[in-house]
């Protein structure tokens, strides 16, 4: 043969399917759409002005902090995801400057100083969300009520959850405003509905494990039902619908396997109820995901698939 | 019932992976191509020790002849695949391992006139002049791992052997050389499982063929139902999933047991023979035939797939040269399927008793990222491994770990890298971290 090209010489497989951490990152983003949507429907124009201030300086950090440690930039999308999850769990009128800070914090230390995408070990958002929300109590508890137009001033309200179990049911538990986000709470954390239809995208593309939501909210759900609360209630207030389909399921912040995945979520979903119950807190489900990332590199170690034709008796070390 | 539950539940394990079967050969009729002016043959083309060349430059050989002989039990002798005259003997790069291997050139004279072959019916032989037959055919395995045969037919005396597995998976995309055979040549495969199952005294054989050839499950099915005495022969239709055809696998899914770690199938009363090798076989113990030629699916970037039958030694070029025009932007050749195929240096690199494919593609390097731990290497894992383990340990340098991980267990059927979508060459560590361990004599 007349050929003189010269020939390229690789590793099999050398066929590959269609993963890339591009396409994983822009599906959540996607995903993401829903929930953003209706943060700007509920609390009006200024969700958006706090989308691009937390995308734009989470995308700006990690790119400065590449400069800094001569490594390569990608624009793979994760501080996209980033940036909308912080600004989804902060309440509606955030000033801006704390967003800034909080995206600051998300990537140049919740994620670039222990290495950057793949070696952080706590979710980068939550992480945020729990730096400036101690370091700024003041300022973030002015929660307001979801506005019917889009750009009005809001009315200061409680929400549901800081207002209370006895509250609620005194005026009877606005089951369907819950559901349908048109209470108070964090921008993106109100709507159950909307937060659905995110997960059901990420489930759709197989992104995520639907045993993560399920156990999470199911945890959530009986345990609270035991400890004499309202199940219901639980579940649709506060944060738990948004952290169990896009926080718990963070795959470098949890574990590898499915029945590792299915402990952190049993054990968050614990943390959450202990937080809310028994804690002086009202809330919980930052800091139930967080603790469990803690515990992440453990439930790796001992939580690993049974290897094929391994029989016990031949089980050897660690 | 159990596993029912536990898939349910996500729990149970559905590994393997799903790569576009892209077969587009499958209704191509076997080509015998035309004999080559020369033929290079490596002196190994199996797992085990090298033969050893028994010609000298000058010498004039028949087709069929030994040129070179096997060195030991777990090797197999090399034939002339042509009659002519030996040219030269030297170095090449193996099309296994891309190292140096010795290799015999044989001229052709254009008569291919044969040796003489002495036809034998294996009703009339004995156990150890069947396997004597095989084992001078020179048949190795023709799936791809290419062990000789003889080796895998002759289980120590404590095994108990009661089922034949005839792999007829083919799993990889592109490949269907087995398909056309199992279409074209079902008597002389049939035939083959019989001597396997007289030689092992087993009653039961399984064929194995993934349902995406609906064909050759319907052909064999039928050849089946006209034998007389109709023997405890049957065909499974297996799911088509990526490495159904591997054979730790396979006989997970026809007995539904697993071979125990460091095992081979022999231990849980299997042997498992891919459908080419056992057509060979036929031909070497009724024939008296040595393994000269086998199917080989040209596919890829070439205007006109093929599946041609040709001689062994014959370079990929003049395979490639029957099957119309090769695309301008294909820069490698694969021997193999494209999840485990083996890149070749050349153009000119010789078609072996394991090369079931000549695969023509377009590099596509992708620069590897960091793992983001989403443990799609896991899930598609067939072995039950963490794959992304050996890739942590590796960079650490820390190999002793990689046991603890049972890297001994993976099958290096790639189906974790094809998933990983940080571009991971996971195979290559592995197989690195194994080089590694050997290299320190760990286990």
């Amino acid at each position: 043969m007349d050929k003189v090209s010269k020939l390229v010489l690789s590793p099999a497989p050398h066929l590959r399917g269609n993963a890339s951490i591009n396409r994983d990152m822009y599906i959540v983003t996607l995903a993401l759409l829903s929930p953003c949507a209706g943060a700007v429907y509920f609390f009006g124009l200024y969700v958006l002005l706090m989308l691009a201030v937390g995308v734009l300086c989470t995308v700006l950090t990690e790119y400065a902090a590449k400069l800094m440690r001569r490594q390569p930039f990608h624009m793979d999308g994760s501080a996209i995801v980033t940036g909308i999850l912080l600004v989804l769990v902060m309440p509606p009128r955030t000033p801006l400057w704390i967003i800034a800070v909080g995206a600051v914090f998300c990537i140049a230390i919740a994620k670039e100083a222990f290495g950057g995408l793949g070696h952080n070990i706590f979710n980068p958002a939550l992480a945020g969300r729990a730096f400036v929300t101690l370091s700024f109590a003041g300022a973030l508890t002015r929660w307001i009520a979801p506005v019917s137009s889009l750009v009005a001033d809001g009315v200061t309200a409680a929400t549901p959850l800081s207002e209370g179990f006895i509250t609620a049911l005194t005026n009877g538990v606005p089951y369907k405003a819950l559901f349908l986000g048109n209470v108070a709470g964090s921008v993106g954390e109100t709507s159950a509905l909307l937060i659905l239809i995110g997960g059901a995208i990420l489930l759709a593309f197989g992104l995520i494990k639907w045993q993560v939501p399920v156990f999470y909210i199911g945890t959530v759900f009986f345990l609270s039902w035991i400890m004499g609360q309202d199940p219901l209630f639980h579940i649709l207030a506060g944060g738990l619908m948004l952290g169990a389909f896009f926080m718990a399921t963070d795959y470098v912040t949890s574990p590898l396997t499915t029945r590792g995945k299915i402990i952190f979520a049993v054990g968050a979903g614990i943390l959450v109820v202990v937080i809310r119950v028994l804690g002086t807190m009202p809330e919980g489900v930052c800091y139930s995901i967080l603790l469990m990332n803690a515990v992440t590199p453990l439930i790796d170690r001992y939580v690993r698939p049974k290897p094929y034709g391994h029989m016990p008796t031949t089980r050897k070390g660690a | 019932m159990k596993i029912h539950v536990l898939q349910a539940l996500g729990l149970g394990r559905r590994t393997g992976v799903h790569p576009p079967a892209r077969k587009l050969t499958r209704a191509r009729a076997i080509e015998h191509m035309p004999l080559p002016s020369k033929v290079i043959l490596p002196l190994q083309q199996h797992i085990g020790a090298c033969a050893k060349a028994v010609v000298k430059r000058g010498d004039e050989v028949k087709v069929g002849q030994v040129i070179a002989e096997s060195d030991g039990f777990v090797s197999a002798p090399i034939h002339a695949t042509i009659s002519g005259t030996v040219k030269q003997i030297t170095t090449i790069a193996s099309p296994i391992t891309g190292q140096p291997v010795l290799a015999i050139i044989i001229e052709s004279d254009g008569k291919d006139e044969w040796i003489e072959l002495t036809p034998a019916d294996p009703q009339n032989l004995s156990n150890e002049q069947i396997l004597t037959r095989i084992q001078n055919a020179g048949i190795v395995g023709m799936g791809g791992a290419a062990f000789p045969t003889h080796v895998k037919l002759k289980p120590p005396p404590q095994k108990h052997i009661h089922t034949v597995i005839v792999n007829g998976a083919e799993c990889e995309p592109y490949i269907t050389a087995d398909d056309r055979l199992m279409l074209e040549e079902t008597d002389r495969i049939i035939a083959g499982i019989k001597i396997a199952m007289q030689v092992l005294s087993v009653t039961t054989a399984h064929i194995a063929i993934e349902d995406n050839k609906p064909r050759a499950i319907e052909r064999i099915r039928r050849a089946l139902a006209q034998l007389s005495p109709p023997g405890r022969i049957t065909v499974v239709a297996v799911p088509s999933r990526y490495p159904m055809g591997a054979e730790k696998t396979l006989v997970k899914s026809i007995l539904h047991v697993e071979v125990p770690e460091g095992g081979l199938p022999m231990d849980v009363g299997a042997v498992v023979q891919n459908v080419a090798t056992l057509a060979a076989v036929s031909d070497a113990v009724t024939l008296g035939k040595p393994l000269v030629e086998r199917v080989v699916t040209v596919a890829g970037m070439v205007s006109e797939s093929k599946n041609l039958l040709a001689r062994f030694g014959t370079a990929a070029s003049s395979l490639i040269e029957l099957c119309g025009e090769l695309d301008t932007s294909v820069d490698q050749v694969i021997f193999g399927g494209p999840m485990m195929g083996i890149a070749q240096p050349s153009y000119d690199s010789p078609i072996i008793k394991g090369t079931n494919c000549v695969l023509l593609k377009r590099s596509d390097f992708r620069d590897e990222h960091s793992c983001i731990r989403c443990g799609r290497c896991i899930d598609s894992c067939p072995m039950g491994l963490m794959p992304l383990m050996f890739v942590n340990y590796d960079k650490k340098r820390e190999y002793e770990a990689l046991p603890h991980y049972h890297i001994a267990n993976c099958v290096e059927c790639g189906a974790c890298a094809y998933n990983c979508p940080a571009y991971i060459p996971l195979v290559s560590y592995i197989k690195n971290g194994k080089t590694e361990l050997r290299k320190r004599g760990i286990k």
